[in-house]
Formats: C-alpha cells, sequence, structure tokens
C-alpha cells in the first residue's frame, strides 16, 4: 500500500483518466505499477516524453481521458508539444512530473532542468500544483483533473520529493 | 539517378507517385467515417484539398506526432479504422513511434509515409530518406510486420485495402513527388479539435447553428 500513488490512481480514474502513458522513472513505479494493474486503464511506455503527449492528445481527441507521465529531464523534452498541440487545441491531459534535481540531488545535470519546469508551464499558460502533503493529495489532484476537463485545457501535477521521498544517491 | 535517386532510390523501386492523387485515392476507399490524422504541413495540405471530411483531424504544429496521436485516436475508437499519414521528415524525427505502434499493436491502425526525401516544405533539403534509410525497413524493424512500400497507385490502393478489411498495425511507404500542398485547412485549432470530435461521436453531434 503507498497512500499517495493509490490517491492519485483514484482521484484519476473516478474522473474517468482511461489512458495513461509514460516514460519511467523510478519515483513513479507506484504509480506505473498501480496504473498497469488497473482494469480500467490503458497504460504503457512511450519512447520519449513528446511522444507520449501526442498518444494522450490523439486519446483526448477520441473522448478517452487521458494523462502522461514523466520525470522532470524528461518534461525538457516536451514543451513544443505543449505549445503547439495540447495548449492551442485545448485538449485536458493531465501532465504528471516527478521532481529530480531538489531537496538532496546528487546528479548536477539534473539541477537545471528542474528551475525550467514551472517557468515554462506558467510561461504556456499551464496551470499546476506541486504535490508535497499527503493529506492534500486528493483535494489538488481531484480539483486539477476536474478543472482540466470543464475547462478543456491541460494541467500538471509535479510530485515533490517531500510527498514521494524523491530518489537518493546509491 | 535524380536529385534525390541514390541507391537507395533503385532499391526501393517503383514509382515516384503524386501525394494529392494518392491522398484522394485514400479518401476515396474511406466509406465507413474512417478517421484520418494528418501531420504538418503538406500532408494535411492535400488531405484537406482531397475533400473536408468530419473525420480528419488536422495537425497545425507538433511536427512528428501524427502518429502518436493517431495510435491515441485508434485506442479511443477501437470499433473505427484510423490512418495516420506522415512526411518522411516528420517520421524520421520521431521513430520511436513505431515502436511504440508495434508493441501497443492496435488493430485498427495503418500508418502512411509519404516519402519525398527531402524537407520540402522548408526549401527541400536533403532528408536521410534520400539517400540512407528505408522507412518501411524501419517500420519492419520496430516490429510492425506489415510494412510494405506501395510501387505504384494500383499497389497503394491495394494496401489501403488491407489496412480496411485486416488488422492492424500496418505501415504503407510511397514515394511521392514534391508538388507542393493543394489546400489549406482552417488555421484554428479548437475548430479542428471540435469538427473532428463531433465528427467521430467523441463530442455529442452539434447542436445546429446558434
Amino acid at each position: 500500500m503507498n497512500g499517495w500513488s493509490d490517491t492519485i490512481i483514484k482521484c484519476f480514474t473516478d474522473r474517468g483518466i482511461r489512458l495513461v502513458t509514460y516514460v519511467p522513472d523510478k519515483v513513479l513505479i507506484p504509480l506505473l505499477d498501480g496504473f498497469q494493474a488497473h482494469p480500467g486503464v490503458t497504460a504503457f511506455s512511450a519512447t520519449r516524453e513528446e511522444e507520449a503527449v501526442g498518444i494522450a492528445a490523439g486519446a483526448s481527441l477520441g473522448g478517452m481521458p487521458s494523462a502522461v507521465l514523466m520525470q522532470s529531464s524528461g518534461f525538457g523534452n516536451v514543451p513544443n508539444a505543449l505549445a503547439s498541440l495540447l495548449v492551442p487545441y485545448q485538449l485536458p491531459v493531465v501532465i504528471v512530473i516527478s521532481e529530480r534535481g531538489v531537496l538532496g540531488e546528487f546528479n548536477a545535470v539534473q539541477v537545471p532542468i528542474a528551475r525550467v519546469i514551472r517557468p515554462a508551464l506558467d510561461a504556456l499558460g499551464i496551470p499546476h500544483v506541486t504535490l508535497e502533503r499527503e493529506d492534500e493529495v486528493a483535494f489538488l489532484v481531484t480539483r486539477s483533473v476536474h478543472q482540466a476537463h470543464r475547462t478543456q485545457q491541460p494541467a500538471a501535477l509535479i510530485l515533490s520529493p517531500r510527498l514521494t521521498g524523491g530518489k537518493m544517491e546509491g | 539517378m535524380d536529385a534525390t535517386g541514390t541507391d537507395l532510390r533503385a532499391k526501393v523501386g517503383g514509382t515516384v507517385m503524386k501525394r494529392l492523387d494518392l491522398t484522394r485515392r485514400l479518401v476515396a476507399l474511406l466509406t465507413h467515417g474512417e478517421i484520418v490524422v494528418a501531420g504538418i504541413g503538406n500532408a494535411n495540405f492535400d488531405l484537406f484539398a482531397a475533400g473536408p471530411r468530419p473525420e480528419n483531424f488536422y495537425m497545425l504544429g507538433s511536427m512528428s506526432l501524427a502518429v502518436p496521436i493517431a495510435l491515441g485516436v485508434a485506442l479511443a475508437q477501437p470499433t473505427r479504422k484510423v490512418f495516420a499519414i506522415e512526411g518522411d521528415g516528420s517520421l524520421l524525427m520521431n521513430l520511436g513511434a513505431l515502436a511504440t505502434v508495434a508493441m501497443v499493436a492496435p488493430q485498427n491502425l495503418t500508418a502512411i509515409v509519404w516519402d519525398n526525401g527531402t524537407y520540402q516544405i522548408t526549401g527541400g533539403q536533403t532528408a536521410a530518406t534520400a539517400e540512407a534509410t528505408d522507412l518501411v525497413a524501419v517500420a519492419r524493424g520496430a516490429g510492425i510486420v506489415q510494412s510494405a512500400w506501395a510501387r505504384d497507385e494500383a499497389e497503394f490502393e491495394r494496401l489501403v485495402r488491407d489496412g480496411l478489411a485486416g488488422r492492424g498495425p500496418r505501415f504503407i511507404g510511397a514515394r511521392v513527388n514534391q508538388e507542393p500542398g493543394a489546400g489549406r485547412p482552417e488555421r484554428d485549432p479548437v475548430l479542428v479539435k471540435d469538427r473532428f470530435m463531433r465528427g467521430i461521436g467523441a463530442k455529442p453531434a452539434h447542436p445546429g447553428p446558434v
């Protein structure tokens, strides 16, 4: 049993999300495993984060609510897909980003992109929340997904190491 | 050997066809509300010129994502056949998408690549397909077993019919010329989305004039 990941999976599926595509990340394992095991969800890996955004966009266009999961470094691969697909076409894909590069990062190359995520989302006009406390996960996720679907706009959820424990050296 | 032709072209063989003509031949075979997702540039210019259909999705940006978008639509709409049309330059940008299609193996998806060996819309710069890369071999290597070059118009139509009648995923390569795209879909992303979603039943039918 993993509290935050089970809560996210329940909030997503309760709000109708049925397709999840991702580029794997160690911190995301409980989410990936949970979605893979869920009978109402189609979940599979993509080879690159922008490809995952394209697949999720197609599912959304086809009437199948969708989400993409990635590590913060992989977020660097997606701005054009956000800027020229999800945002202008108003596609309510939910983007989950596990945050490296902060709070004990051991790899210098993870740090700069972590500083880009929020300014990039802000510049694109994509609402985002950072999940830090387990007791807030249900509220923030449910409200974010609901707003995305009702307003036909993408939304981003950033998973802080405060919530997930992050990835430590070793 | 022409400007874009080399040993690879000789190996692939077949006829250099007209993209708009092939697009018209494809559309003429779509009589059951089949979905077409067309990539940025000439692929969707010619799709629009072949006659607007509510089941067409026109990509105005996001170069390289026609196949991924079509994969998502195919999973969401399993009872409809879905075609992705992509240019060779766009497909080269995201070859991994072919591996994902092979892994997920949607039975209702056919991907078509128009291969003219160039980045035509940006001025005709040489693409890897002109001299080195056989995209049908790439697709087959990625795991899309049913991948073939259409060596003339009749074979193209036969491969499209195979996609309509049989199980996918499938991949069709066609060598095409460099005529400019013939039409221009309206560059209004929300309108494109709305027409498409209503056209395939993903949103309720439009209530009519308001």
